[in-house]
């Protein structure tokens, strides 16, 4: 059976992006009253694992790492058709940085026990570093291929994927177990039914804390993370209207040469 | 102690509906508008996202999820359509007959094919000579053997060029005090659905007349206890019915609210959005007092109902809160447009127009009072 692990993250609703905040002192983004969704990307990694799971004997298990209301998302992709959840929440994993977010989900992996293949999103909509599928491969000394957007060959231990770049792709061939990180561009993902939600009712979502997983206190959370931040701003997009006058012809002109001097045309 | 919170999974069933209304209905509004048809696509998506199982019970192919979800489906679907709302409440309110009266072969017959959307249900009751009064309906039918002959004109009916099966109360051609509820086939030999309606609103679900012409239905098509067909159809329309409503009223409400807030914050007067202004505020408020309200209303009723407690006095206290709080609503959200509110490019045109349809069905306002004066003085 091909054991499969989405990593996943609540993310604030970026339909709400504008309630979040940045708090000038202390640089750390408040996001208070605006709800966690599942990140976009990470519904990607959860619609490949589904269609596996519809191809070849598969079971999936749900990590994330997050605030006890981030078990709603482990609930949700529970929902969409996983088979178990983990979510590993506990102060002190608070405040953790790519580096430290990729250890503690490294040390539920390797706890939750063997395992095939590990998906992830591309990047988080709040964090965006690219780094956790990476780094968390490097944790647990396996293989990774980033920006995975399609999966060409899944039939035994050597897996293809094409993967994107700048100006063009890559066809890796690569041997499981394998971290890959995907884009949206790998699939559509599916939404949530009345039916999975009513099977996600016999679903379980095991709670891990820092005891439970034995990470050492210095390499978690804040504590664990190398990144310093030296400033983070809200950056202030204002419009400006200036209105053209003349004849049609000079307007125009006008227009063309505004446009020009801006280096837009 | 009363819990006013949803539980979690109802969240995800909103969620659920919600993500179905956006990806698979909104982009079929402007054509179910422009050809004031319902969209076989809508119809077809409907069944697939399991809508139409949401009230049959398990033990017959549906989700046996009760009312307070399907409120919560039918607000969320309304929220983009209003007539895909409608379209699915009277297909709930068609079938609940048979949930609650019909004959386990009757259940085991229609109620798998129906929540799996291979068959869309309706109900027929309103004739010309009756809708407020139903005992005025003139369709009769008589016995010949073991068939009944029904003869007969409705009108006014959801889903009437659409509908595979139809819920259909007639009286008893020699007792005027009798009568029958049937399940009608589509394809029955002397039934066929004739005009169609064009609607003020709600453009987008199908509303018309069937005629019933020698019309041969077997015994077996019988609903409930021979004679005692009104209580089939009220008991269903008495809650099904004006929950149903209450969702539509609801989703189109939040719609009026969002879409008055946007353009509050995006539309420029003095140099300011207006919805720095206190009269726009003021509007926004009322809104969503009422919206609040309704709320409440609503899924009290449904609460109710789903813990199988009688609820209709209820839910005609929320049927005639929620439609006539979404109409007030719709003429805000228009107000708060000015001239942008008349254009047909801004939905909050369509939400008028809509919201002078909900009152109607399942009873109107002045008939939720009847119910309501009724109540209060027994
Ligand atoms: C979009 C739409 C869809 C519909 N779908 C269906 C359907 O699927 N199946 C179906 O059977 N019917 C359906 N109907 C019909 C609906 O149920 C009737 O329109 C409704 O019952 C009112 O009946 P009526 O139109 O005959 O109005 P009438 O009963 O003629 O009412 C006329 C006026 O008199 C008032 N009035 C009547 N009685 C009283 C009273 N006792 N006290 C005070 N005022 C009173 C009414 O409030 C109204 O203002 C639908 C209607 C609409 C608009």
């Amino acid at each position: 059976m091909l054991k499969i692990v989405v990593c996943v993250k609540a993310v604030p609703d970026p339909k709400e992006a504008h309630k979040i905040k940045i708090d000038p002192a202390t640089k750390i983004l408040t996001r208070s009253d605006v709800p966690f969704v599942l990140n976009l990307v990470d519904k990607n990694a959860m619609e490949a694992a589904l269609q596996l799971k519809e191809q070849l004997d598969a079971h999936i298990t749900i990590l994330s790492m997050g605030p006890p209301p981030a078990d709603n998302i482990v609930k949700e992709c529970l929902a969409l058709g996983a088979d178990q959840g983990f979510l590993l929440s506990d102060r002190a994993f608070g405040g953790a940085d790519a580096y430290a977010t990729a250890y503690t989900l490294a040390k539920g992996i390797e706890k939750i026990g063997p395992y095939d293949v590990v998906l992830c999103g591309m990047a988080s909509s709040d964090g965006s570093t690219e780094w956790v599928g990476p780094e968390m491969a490097t944790f647990l000394k396996i293989p990774v291929v980033t920006r995975v957007n399609e999966i060409v060959e899944y039939d035994g231990e050597w897996w293809k994927v094409k993967a994107g770049l700048e100006n063009g792709y890559r066809l890796v061939r690569v041997k499981l177990p394998a971290v890959f990180t995907v884009t949206r561009d790998l699939n559509t993902p599916r939404s949530l039914t009345f039916s999975g939600i009513i099977k996600a009712r016999k679903k379980e979502i095991t709670q891990w804390g820092i005891d439970e997983l034995a990470v050492p206190e210095e390499s978690a959370g804040q504590k664990g993370s190398p990144t310093i931040i030296s400033n983070l701003a809200t950056i202030d997009s204002k419009r400006t209207v200036e209105i053209i006058t003349g004849t049609r012809e000079e307007k125009a002109e006008q227009l063309v040469q505004k446009l020009a001097d801006t280096g837009l045309i | 102690m009363i819990d006013f919170t949803f539980t979690e999974e109802q969240e995800m069933f909103r969620k659920a509906a919600r993500e179905f209304a956006e990806t698979k209905v909104a982009d079929k509004v402007p054509e179910m508008e422009e050809t004031e048809k319902a969209s076989d696509e809508v119809v077809k998506a409907l069944g697939e996202a399991e809508m139409m199982a949401l009230t049959i019970p398990e033990e017959y192919g549906g989700l046996g999820l009760g009312y307070t979800a399907r409120l919560i489906a039918l607000e969320e679907i309304s929220k983009v359509s209003v007539a895909t709302g409608m379209m699915l409440q009277i297909f709930a309110l068609g079938i609940e007959p048979i949930i609650q009266f019909g004959s386990e072969e009757q259940k085991k017959k229609y109620l798998p094919a129906l929540a799996k959307g291979e068959l869309l249900a309706s109900v027929a009751v309103t004739e010309a000579t009756g809708g407020s009064d139903p005992t005025g309906i003139r369709t009769s039918y008589r016995k010949e053997g073991n068939d009944y002959i029904l003869n007969g004109r409705k009108c006014f009916i959801t889903n009437s060029h659409i509908a595979d099966t139809i819920t259909v109360l007639a009286k008893d051609e020699e007792n005027p005090k009798a009568f029958n509820a049937f399940i009608v086939e589509k394809g029955m030999e002397g039934f066929k659905p004739t005009r169609e309606e064009h609607k003020l609103g709600m453009r987008g679900c199908n509303t018309g007349e069937l005629a019933f012409e020698n019309c041969r239905i077997p015994s077996e098509n019988l609903l409930g206890v021979e004679g005692k067909g009104m209580r089939v159809a009220l008991a269903a329309i008495g809650d099904v019915g004006r929950g149903g409503m209450v969702g539509c009223a609801l989703g189109l409400h939040a719609a009026c609210l969002e879409a008055s807030v946007k353009f509050a914050n995006e539309r420029i007067l003095y140099g300011k959005p207006i919805s720095n202004l206190q009269t726009i505020q003021n509007k926004l408020a009322d809104m969503k007092i009422d919206l609040e309200a309704g709320r409440l209303l609503g899924y009290r009723a449904t609460s109710m109902q789903d813990k199988g407690m009688r609820s209709s006095n209820e839910f005609a206290v929320a049927k005639y809160f929620t439609t006539e709080a979404a109409q007030k609503a719709a003429k805000m959200a228009v107000d708060i447009h000015g001239g942008y509110g008349c254009m047909e490019e801004y939905a909050v045109s369509r939400y008028l127009r809509d919201s002078f349809v909900l009152g109607p069905s399942a009873g109107t306002s002045d008939i939720m009072k009847v119910i309501i004066a009724r109540w209060v003085l027994s």
